[in-house]
């Protein structure tokens, strides 16, 4: 199987399943954006989600994305660094035009998943995994203000700006770097998508950012609205 | 002399490829800054036969920038500082009186060393072989002007065909991947005529073959293409994965 088997496959199979994950934090930071506008209207959002048959059939997928992405990165990475060889260069610098998230890449994606871990146990932990288990789940707003409230926020809001940060930079390179790996890209076109991937990042972080920097002044009773 | 510097060099030395290699450092004193760098190190050897000392083992041939022979990684960049050029075409003005120039070999795993600052670079003529080349019958040669073939394609593939094979990619690559030169490869054919009849077979086994030997994955950090001293773009990259996918769907 040529995805498995050769370097471009197993380089279409990250790209592929990165779109994706691009495409579910997108999604993510616009259904959050719902609560700025109402908090009536997220707890909307959360019912229809819930425990539903096509909601754990997107989480499942999900889940597989989230799977095959980090897996093929420690395939991958080991592959790459047993390619460099035991002798590492004594000097070495970064030319110019290479980013610093190219070489980073895996790091940055752990982060991510530092900041997933801390995101899932606040959150799903609390919401769909007790409606699958047939308990009571935690409402949406509820959930919310636990992690944004006074006992915790502390903690949260920091590691999530900083799971933000971690994923602006992922983006930043991984966006324009699929289409390359995609065969999409020319010399007309790798210069477009650096710049979309720069601006689909920066979107991002700012949707997330904004929303977990409202839910904090709102659940500590700063703001009122 | 005015116009003539003193540096350390910091040379790796390695007496075969079984032994271990570690770092020397030779003083090298009022060299005037018009030398290139190999005639620098060509007069370092002079002084090291002269003291009786074993010489260092490096690569050259042309010294005009044009063979794919020299190496080197000077300063943490392969071919040194200088851009778009190759080590032969590096000059000693290059660096600071006074300095400490680190030399290293390309470390690759599909690279070993040879001798101190030579690496084996076969792996790079087997890719070749596997289907970097077109195919014709015997026979005259056909007339040039007979195919029409775009202005535009015609110096893309021209631009591609300028790799000299160095391996200077590899050796930028933090995956030790050899994709820009099997992408230039492959690209000089894609993009014409000649080259399609054989096109799907050639990227496959170019590709299979580069894998089979122990390169590293692409992940698109482009010091490749920001260290090929050919200026070979990142762009080839995009349409060797576009030919291998499609001759992948296609089978």
């Amino acid at each position: 199987m040529w995805l498995t088997n050769s370097s471009v496959g197993r380089k279409i199979v990250m790209s592929v399943t990165g779109l994706f994950l691009v495409l579910f934090v997108t999604f993510h930071a616009l259904m959050n954006l719902v609560a700025l506008f109402g908090f009536k209207y997220y707890e909307a959002i959360c019912e229809f989600l819930g425990a539903n048959w096509y909601a754990l059939v997107g989480t499942l997928v999900l889940a597989a994305g989230f799977v095959i992405h980090i897996c093929y990165a420690f395939w991958l990475t080991l592959q790459n660094r047993s390619a460099r060889g035991d002798d590492r260069y004594a000097v070495s610098a970064r030319p110019k035009g290479v980013s610093w998230a190219s070489q980073n890449m895996l790091v940055l994606g752990l982060i991510v998943v530092c900041f997933m871990v801390l995101h899932l146990i606040q959150f799903w932990a609390n919401m769909q995994l007790p409606e699958i288990a047939g308990k009571t789940a935690m409402k949406g707003v509820q959930a919310l203000a636990t992690a944004f409230g006074p006992q915790w926020w502390y903690i949260t809001l920091p590691v999530y700006l900083l799971g933000f940060a971690a994923l602006w930079f992922h983006i930043s390179h991984g966006f324009w770097s699929a289409f390359q790996t995609l065969g999409t890209a020319g010399d007309k076109w790798i210069p477009r998508w650096k710049c979309a991937a720069m601006w689909w990042a920066t979107i991002v972080f700012l949707l997330f950012a904004v929303e977990a920097v409202y839910f904090t002044l709102h659940f500590n009773g700063i703001i009122n609205c | 002399m005015d116009n003539a510097i003193s540096f350390k060099l910091k040379i790796w030395r390695q007496a075969s490829p079984q032994e271990k290699g570690r770092f020397e450092t030779y003083e090298l004193r009022d060299i005037p800054t018009d030398t290139s760098f190999l005639e620098a190190l060509d007069i370092l050897n002079e002084q090291l036969i002269e003291k009786g000392e074993e010489p260092v083992a490096f690569d050259h041939d042309c010294r005009e920038g044009i063979c794919g022979m020299c190496s080197l990684y000077i300063n943490g960049h392969p071919h040194g500082p200088a851009t778009g050029a190759t080590t032969c075409q590096l000059y000693v003005r290059r660096f600071r009186d006074g300095e400490t120039i680190t030399v290293e070999p390309w470390r690759s795993a599909a690279f070993p060393v040879i001798k101190d600052l030579m690496v084996n670079r076969n792996a790079l003529d087997q890719i070749q072989q596997a289907g970097g080349y077109v195919s014709f019958n015997t026979g005259g040669a056909q007339d040039a002007n007979a195919i029409p073939i775009s202005k535009v394609d015609a110096d893309e593939a021209m631009d591609s065909a300028s790799c000299i094979g160095c391996g200077a990619c590899v050796a930028a690559c933090k995956n030790g991947s050899a994709m820009l030169f099997v992408a230039a490869k492959v690209s000089q054919f894609a993009l014409l005529p000649q080259g399609k009849p054989e096109a799907k077979r050639r990227v496959k086994a170019m590709l299979a073959k580069m894998d089979e030997l122990g390169f590293g994955n692409c992940t698109n950090t482009g010091a490749c293409a920001a260290e090929c001293p050919k200026n070979i773009k990142l762009s080839n990259i995009s349409r060797l994965n576009r030919e291998f996918v499609s001759a992948k769907c296609r089978d």
